[in-house]
């Protein structure tokens, strides 16, 4: 029996023209051209050599590659560098000021929140960005809160005990 | 460095945090993937579609057509690699097979198969230019449904020997349980995608930066591949991103890159998609029988454990289900077989507490259910079958506080407050359920070198290939050479995941911290004697007389034990002997003995709420006492039992990795699908570490924590599950449309 099997109907395409983009990171404005398919999570990477954001399904389900953009945390492999040409980016390297850690760094770092440190940097920002929105008050809240970010080393007590103190709010 | 007198600080078994935890919260720590540099060209991977058969066509010119990429290789077109199995054998590949070889030929052995590697300038050009390479198939019959093997499947690990008459026994025993239990195909889904990144660098190796729980098995493997001399390839992996097991065997995307780099002679990366991921080893799924009988006190009369696990059709993999059994509970009559199903899938591997997370899971669903049958609390039940010998070899354990588990974690959890009938305790409108397990483990060591080298300014540098994977390896090394060099622990750098550092085993096993802080040990008394030496030579020195097994590196200096006022700073030895460094590598000892079981244990309790419902199921507490020996770091060691809790959770309510056995292929393969716990699914989890001092199983009396916090844990939940809800689900995961089904069925 013959099987044809095909990656996908895509027929050759010609490449379309690369775009500019100006993204503000740790403070500093960026210009680089990419192809308008490339992810904000691989032009850190790739372009801007920020490779402390991590890819970890390129999908949207797991959270490692959760940044700052403009102050919101967003998962960075769900949007293109072309859609943020202008935006204030903060990645994990450009938390610490100065040498010193944000207080959620430190308290990750306290409360042993990582084991391998993978899903880390993506953790950090987004709980940046929930203490910041002032939405979780509980434990529980912030566990739902902190649920797209996924940890396979199972640090969850850990990093919500971080993030409470951190919030002031650990008892 | 301190110099202070009676400042010196001791590390070894305190919460020290993370040495390399700042690198890991400001994004410092580089993983395989992250390693940059211009020039870079990247990968991506065309895997096969059918689950057996032969490629008939490939067609890579429409894609080798778009500007930017720079080669297609398949089996056509691939460089020269070596012909036989064994070159293709890694350290932790079975003895048993023909090992897995990409892009070596026209056969196709499982679905998700790489059969193609498309390099080009960007990585989007490389995947999108993998999506035009066209391929025809002769497709082959295929079987990918363990259950479909059973009656067929073959032996392959020889068995512990039985004990009496396992079958008489049980047809004449007062009380017996016999039942089928599940474990389906788990994939580990470490957070960081399996990546390479080979690198030239001027005038030096191929510098291979791999994730790996091994860079000298993966150093050998290549040279061995690809027919090269040790110092063409160095394999480098300072983090990793997790791994859980599937990082022991060299992966595919390994082999990919460095053919490529080869061939092209650029710099390649490579990192597989989390669906690729899905094309790696992972637990097998296993069928396990239990057959219990047991007299009206409680005490055993029999124990049978059958085992069927999944491998694929070129390799036989097993690991041990039903030693286990064997091993934890006194029983005159016993039996055991293990046998693997050759499926169309690629070879199963270890995965965390690889045979006993599943075997256990059975043997202790299966006690519970014959203590319900006894009527009998099952902490009861495991005390009255409690050994102090290991059942196997009739020995001795170095150590074992399993009833002291038992005792400190009902007491934690609260258990003398259970009702014992099922559906009886409640929380408004949930149903409240209480299990619980044992665990066991083993504590090995393996072969470890370790290099110090000992500047005159007080610092150290600890060197070995051995990987960290998140387990904390880094840290504990740190701990034990400031304690054994008597330095502050900032002085200390710990240098892991090189293949040129001094030689190491895998990561695996539970294994590296004794057998790594052992090598310290033994090297820093290396640098001790050393120090000695030249301490004597100094005029008027107050070491002049002193013996070897007399002085302790302490607080920056060199210190007669017994006389703790003489003593000479590792400065003045060293400006004194005009040396700069001191350089010492030595191997530790693994001891022989063969008079001893050398063992870990737990008990898990757990509490489940069950909204009765909509039969949503929550692990609202979970307490797990371990007896593991030494803990050398409480920070650390509480986050890898707690981490394998987790893990725990995830294997008894959440994972399932689901085939459609008429494709040959896996339908969830991505990380929404394929559930794992996430925060909102984890609640309390209480440590305790059973105080279990140890002086026959090495110096420090260490037995590792890496596997052991996962066994027994699935069970418990299974077992609070019952106890909540009167259903007895032996198929994990346990999701509610079970728990319905059966209770209305019931």
């Amino acid at each position: 029996m013959q099987d044809r099997a095909v990656q996908s109907d895509a027929e050759p395409q010609p490449l379309p023209e690369k775009v500019s983009v100006t993204l503000t990171v740790k403070g500093t404005e960026r210009r680089f051209s990419v192809l308008p398919w490339v992810s904000l999570l691989d032009a850190l990477r790739d372009h801007l050599d920020l490779t402390g954001t991590k890819k970890g399904c390129d999908h949207g389900q797991c959270g490692a590659c959760t940044v700052l953009v403009d102050g919101r945390r967003i998962n960075s492999c769900l949007t293109l560098a072309v859609m943020r040409d202008g935006a204030h980016v903060t990645t994990i390297e450009g938390l610490a000021a100065n040498g010193a850690l944000d207080p959620l760094q430190q308290a990750f770092i306290d409360h042993d929140a990582f084991q391998c440190g993978y899903c880390t940097p993506g953790q950090i920002c987004s709980g940046v960005g929930l203490i910041a929105e002032g939405r979780a008050k509980t434990p529980d809240e912030i566990r739902e809160f902190m649920s797209g970010n996924i940890c396979r080393c199972g640090a969850y007590p850990n990093i919500v005990a971080a993030i409470q103190q951190a919030m002031g709010t650990r008892p | 460095m301190s110099m202070a007198n009676n400042t010196a600080k001791t590390y070894t078994g305190t919460a020290t945090s993370r040495v390399d935890g700042r690198a890991k919260v400001t994004g410092a720590a580089k993983y395989a993937g992250d390693f940059n540099e211009g020039g870079l060209a990247y990968g991506a991977v065309v895997e096969a579609t059918i689950a057996r058969g032969r490629i008939t066509r490939i067609d890579a010119s429409e894609a080798r057509s778009v500007p930017g990429v720079i080669d297609v290789i398949t089996h056509e077109n691939r460089p020269r690699v070596a012909d036989s199995d064994k070159a293709w054998k890694d350290d932790v590949a079975p003895e048993e097979g023909s090992p897995f070889r990409p892009l070596y030929d026209d056969a196709i052995k499982f679905n998700q198969q790489p059969i193609a590697l498309v390099v080009a300038e960007e990585w989007e050009i490389a995947r999108y230019a993998a999506s035009l390479v066209r391929v025809d198939y002769e497709k082959q019959a295929f079987v990918t449904d363990v259950y479909r093997k059973r009656d067929d499947a073959i032996v392959v690990e020889k068995p512990d020997k039985p004990r009496g008459d396992a079958a008489k026994a049980f047809a004449a025993a007062d009380v017996r349980h016999e039942a089928d239990y599940f474990i389906p195909t788990e994939h580990h889904n470490p957070m960081e995608l399996f990546a390479t990144t080979a690198m030239w660098e001027a005038g030096g190796p191929l510098t291979v930066y791999d994730k790996t729980q091994g860079v000298q098995n993966v150093q050998q493997y290549l040279c061995s591949v690809f027919e090269k001399k040790s110092e063409e390839i160095r394999v480098v992996s300072p983090y990793v991103g997790g791994a859980f097991g599937s990082g022991l065997r060299p992966q595919y995307q390994v082999v990919l890159v460095v053919m490529a780099a080869l061939k092209l002679q650029r710099s390649v990366r490579l990192v597989l998609t989390r669906q690729q991921m899905y094309g790696l080893g992972y637990r097998p799924a296993t069928i396990e029988r239990l057959a219990l009988g047991a007299r009206r006190d409680g005490t055993l009369d029999t124990i049978t454990h059958e085992a069927v696990g999944t491998t694929s059709q070129f390799e036989e993999f097993s690991r041990n289900d039903t030693g286990w059994s064997a091993l934890l509970y006194t029983s005159p009559n016993a039996r055991y077989e293990h046998r693997v199903a050759p499926l169309d899938v690629p070879t199963s591997c270890d995965m965390r507490a690889p045979g006993a997370a599943t075997g256990v899971y059975a043997l202790e669903s299966a006690m519970d259910e014959l203590a319900v049958a006894l009527k009998m609390d099952p902490v009861e039940l495991r005390l009255r079958c409690y050994s102090d010998r290991d059942q196997n070899e009739d020995l001795p354990y170095t150590s074992k506080r399993l009833r002291e588990c038992y005792r400190e974690g009902a007491a934690a959890f609260g258990w003398d407050k259970r009702k014992a009938e099922p559906r009886s305790m409640r929380d408004g409108k949930t149903l409240v359920g209480w299990g619980m397990a044992s665990g066991v483990w083993e504590a090995l060591q393996m072969p470890t070198a370790v290099r110090i080298v000992m500047t005159a300014n007080g610092h150290a540098e600890v060197s070995c290939a051995a990987s960290d994977i998140g387990t904390g390896t880094y840290t504990i090394m740190a701990q034990v050479a400031a304690d054994s060099l008597g330095l502050p622990i900032e002085n200390i750098s710990v240098k892991l995941a090189d293949s040129t550092l001094p030689k190491a085993p895998v990561e695996g096993g539970s294994w590296i911290a004794a057998s790594a802080c052992h090598a310290v040990i033994a090297t820093a008394s290396e640098v001790r004697s050393e120090l000695l030496r030249l301490a004597k030579l100094m005029k008027g020195s107050p070491l002049a007389d002193t013996v070897e097994e007399d002085v302790a590196l302490s607080d920056g200096k060199l210190v007669s034990r017994t006389q703790t006022d003489r003593g000479v700073s590792i400065s003045d030895i060293m400006r004194h002997g005009a040396l700069e460094r001191i350089e010492k590598e030595k191997t530790n000892q693994v001891a022989d003995d063969k008079a001893h079981a050398r063992n870990t244990h737990s008990a898990v309790f757990a509490e489940v709420k069950v909204d009765e419902q909509l039969g949503v199921i929550r692990v609202t507490r979970v307490v797990s006492a371990v007896a593991a020996g030494r803990i050398l770091n409480l920070k650390t060691g509480r986050s890898q039992v707690m981490g394998a809790v987790v893990g725990g959770i995830g294997m008894a309510l959440h994972e399932e990795t689901v085939y459609d056995h008429g494709l040959g292929r896996i339908v969830n393969h991505d990380i929404a699908e394929y559930h794992v716990p996430v925060n909102a699914d984890i609640h309390d989890i209480e440590v305790i570490f059973v105080d279990e001092p140890d002086s026959l199983i090495n110096p420090l009396g260490i037995k590792g924590l890496g596997e052991i916090g996962i066994v027994g844990v699935a069970a418990a939940v299974a077992n609070a599950v019952y106890h909540a809800t009167g259903v007895r689900v032996r198929d994990l995961p346990i999701t509610l449309d079970k728990v319905l089904e059966r209770r209305k069925a019931a």
